[in-house]
């Protein structure tokens, strides 16, 4: 075999990619994953996972040369001082906002995967079947039951913890036991079942493993997951996916390459391979392989579909749709309510859980109908205040800061995560007149939310009033921080899956339809969003399509 | 922290961000395309001298003396804040509070006729008392964006300087590398020291 040739190419390492790399390795195939960025090595590499506070010299805060070097990243909490190795410098890789876009990117071995907010929930048919019954967008081309094996797969090796709720709108899974609500949080979810035939309140369902599990030890209880988990305790590439298929012994993994394009064979109309660019040498290779598996990140997926066989469709592999880069979707969040839990002095927690509540979607279901279509879900927690807080009728000396080593009042917030619709002309190109530090083109973001998601946010917030009042907490008081797209840090639809070439990029296997051995199978595959953390379902639709890419290979098909 | 705290429960200290650092989450973004210029040659040039560390030490120790604790002078809040001021905050930021020290003296010559070095532990109490009901009344009455108060980031940098110092966090408050475990319904008395860290 040729040394730069391979059974299958994985371009990228993140969620979806570790899971293609596992699933391709273990079922025989050599393959080689690209990434654009550096190793990050298991535990070695994780800096700041073992610091304590006082070790950060702004104590994990944020610097005025941080603020200037990312000005993306300081909008929202993911700007701060201990994992900011972890998050793309963004002088290098640089992307035009034609209107307001926060893209939260992570270019090293893992990706996202290693800074993720790990939540995992199934879909269900209600989001399968939505836009078919709403008549929006395109219908998905699969439903629960083609992914919930898939579903099952995925959680029993990443190891998911939650509780079998069995609520039909969020199916259960193959858990690991659950984390425990906290003593305010128990009262709140009893309250709300009372009041409530459908509002639901379950503890988070998480990749945090509660069990030792594959050579992983199980949650420790520290809450530092984003450094990076020196137990291995949540599901990452590094933890889980990428040391089973290294240990297949059929895994290359080549960091410092930028896939630039897919090279497309116009006599058999399938991929032939890929072009790498070297990061670091800026030198050219091309890498063969039957079969190709995107996993770039749903934005970077459409960006290196948009620079292949420009010379038989100038818009890229997969534009004869005339859909690729189109319906940008995201969860729009940040609104909600949060109240104070009274009545609670004598109570306490010990150690930090790395999870919250949910409260699944229960509007527009179950009867229920709204002046906008889909909904959403919250997430959020209780406990008690800290140091931090105001303590408004004392001022300085020996007994404020006694009053302040105590723990302050109960609280708890909710926070909605919001289904965007598949809007067409939300969309990315490729801005060719900018350039990143390799000269290759940028993308240029056109995304904003409608109506839909405005009229949402507002049920977003007096939901949350309504339920935690009802609940007994006091001084509720609801917010609406804003939101820009992207923020969610789930972007999802650029290429997305469909029944018909004419209106998609995929078909019900994560095929593109004009290169059936060109499998996508992260977040640009959605056809719709949801309202739930999506990761689990590009894990799941990636093992699925990994089944299938073996299967045609034997059947010759591709 | 995670996603969830960072939103659902927005850390704040003592009811507001800290000035000028945009220390932890806003809740607000800025618009796009805009981005500060990093005070980069105020960062290199901003330096606080011994004595004035030493000022800020025994301003930290007021604020947050040694009771059956250490107190913030334990915790070098002094050294803690050159380091704040110089990295985190903005250069108009770094002018009031470069010029709250002097202002601070003429305070406490004011009030109890000598500098605040010089006065006791009672006499540093009630010009910090003061300065601190100062602040409070101008914070109420700042617009967004406006320079803060001398006094409250002094303030706040104690707090925040000691409470995650090894001394704070340990002595003061009680912090565990690894709990191994969660339990969300423990006892709780009147008296046992909250955790360092959430």
């Amino acid at each position: 075999m040729d040394k730069n040739t391979y059974d299958a190419i994985v371009i990228g390492s993140g969620i979806s990619g570790g899971w293609a790399a596992k699933e391709l390795t273990e079922k025989g195939l050599k393959t080689i994953m690209l990434e654009r960025g550096r190793n990050i090595e298991h535990v070695k590499d994780y800096v700041n996972a073992n610091a304590a506070p006082w070790e950060l010299p702004h104590r994990g805060g944020r610097t005025q040369q941080m603020i200037a070097d990312y000005p993306v990243l300081g909008r929202d909490y993911t700007l701060n001082e201990t994992n900011l190795s972890y998050w793309v410098n963004e002088k290098e890789s640089p992307y035009v906002e034609k209107k307001p876009y926060d893209w939260f990117r992570g270019y090293h071995i893992g990706g996202r995967s290693l800074m993720w907010g790990r939540q995992s929930y199934r879909l269900s048919d209600y989001d399968f079947e939505a836009n078919l019954k709403d008549g929006i967008a395109v219908d998905w081309p699969i439903r629960y039951a083609d992914l919930a094996p898939w579903y099952s797969h995925v959680e029993k090796f990443a190891g998911i913890s939650g509780n079998r709720d069995g609520l039909p709108q969020l199916p259960d899974g193959d858990f690991m036991p659950p984390m425990n609500m906290n003593v305010v949080e128990k009262d709140v979810a009893a309250r709300i079942k009372k009041n409530y035939e459908h509002r639901h309140m379950v503890i988070g369902r998480t990749a945090n493993i509660t069990l030792p599990h594959h050579n992983r030890v199980n949650c420790q209880y520290r809450n530092k997951c984003w450094l990076g988990c020196p137990f291995g305790a949540y599901f990452s590439t590094q933890s889980a996916t990428l040391p089973a298929a290294v240990a297949t012994g059929n895994l290359t993994v080549r960091p410092f390459s930028i896939v630039t394009k897919i090279l497309y064979d116009k006599d058999t109309k399938r991929a032939k391979g890929v072009e790498v660019l070297d990061a670091e040498t800026n030198q050219t290779y091309e890498y063969y392989a039957k079969v190709v598996f995107l996993n770039a990140s749903a934005l970077n997926s459409a960006w290196v579909l948009m620079n292949s066989a420009t010379d038989v469709w100038p818009e890229g592999l997969g534009s004869s749709s005339g859909e690729l880069g189109h319906n940008v979707m995201d969860h729009h969040f940040r609104a909600g309510a949060h109240g104070d839990a009274e009545g609670y002095d004598d109570k306490y927690v010990y150690g930090r859980r790395a999870n919250g509540i949910y409260v699944p979607r229960y509007r527009n279901l179950f009867g229920d109908k709204r002046d906008y279509i889909r909904g959403f879900g919250y997430q959020g927690s209780a406990g008690r205040e800290g140091w931090s807080r105001e303590i408004p009728e004392m001022s300085i000396g020996g007994e404020f800061k006694d009053a302040l080593t105590e723990p302050g009042k109960w609280t708890m917030g909710l926070t909605g995560f919001g289904e965007t619709l598949p809007y067409h002309d939300n969309q990315i190109t490729l801005d060719k007149t900018k350039k990143d530090k390799w000269g290759l083109p940028v993308l240029a973001m056109d995304v904003h939310i409608r109506d839909n998601e405005q009229k949402m946010r507002i049920d977003m917030m007096n939901d949350a009033q309504e339920m935690l009042e009802k609940a007994g907490l006091k001084n509720v008081k609801t917010y609406n921080n804003g939101y820009n797209p992207g923020g969610g840090i789930h972007e999802m639809g650029t290429a997305r899956m469909g029944r018909d070439p004419k209106t998609s990029v995929l078909n019900a296997h994560n095929q593109v339809w004009d290169a059936p051995n060109v499998y996508v199978t992260d977040g640009a595959a959605m056809t719709s969003a949801a309202c739930q953390n999506p990761s689990l379902t590009y894990m799941a639709l990636t093992a699925r399509a990994v089944d299938h890419a073996v299967s045609e290979l034997k059947k010759q098909n591709i | 922290m995670n996603r969830r705290d960072a939103l659902a429960r927005v850390a704040v200290l003592m009811g507001g961000t800290v000035i000028g650092a945009e220390f932890f989450l806003t809740g607000c973004s800025s618009p796009a395309g805009t981005s500060e210029k990093a005070g980069e040659t105020a960062a290199t040039k901003f330096a606080l001298s011994p004595a004035q560390m030493s000022l800020l030490d025994e301003v930290g120790e007021t604020i947050l003396p040694t009771t059956k604790t250490p107190g913030a002078k334990a915790a070098k809040v002094g050294a803690f804040m050159n380091v704040m001021v110089r990295d985190c905050y903005k250069p108009a930021d770094q002018q009031v509070f470069l010029t709250g020290l002097t202002k601070l003296d003429e305070a406490s010559q004011k009030q109890v006729g000598k500098a605040f070095m010089a006065a006791d532990p009672a006499q540093r109490m009630a010009v910090l008392t003061k300065l601190d009901t100062e602040q409070k009344e101008f914070t109420k009455n700042q617009r967004k964006d406006d320079p803060g108060h001398y006094f409250r980031m002094m303030k706040e940098l104690t707090l925040l300087g000691y409470f995650t110092s090894e001394v704070g966090a340990t002595q003061a408050l009680r912090y565990i590398p690894v709990p191994g475990r969660y339990d969300g319904n423990v006892p709780y008395k009147k008296g046992d020291r909250a955790w360092a860290t959430s």
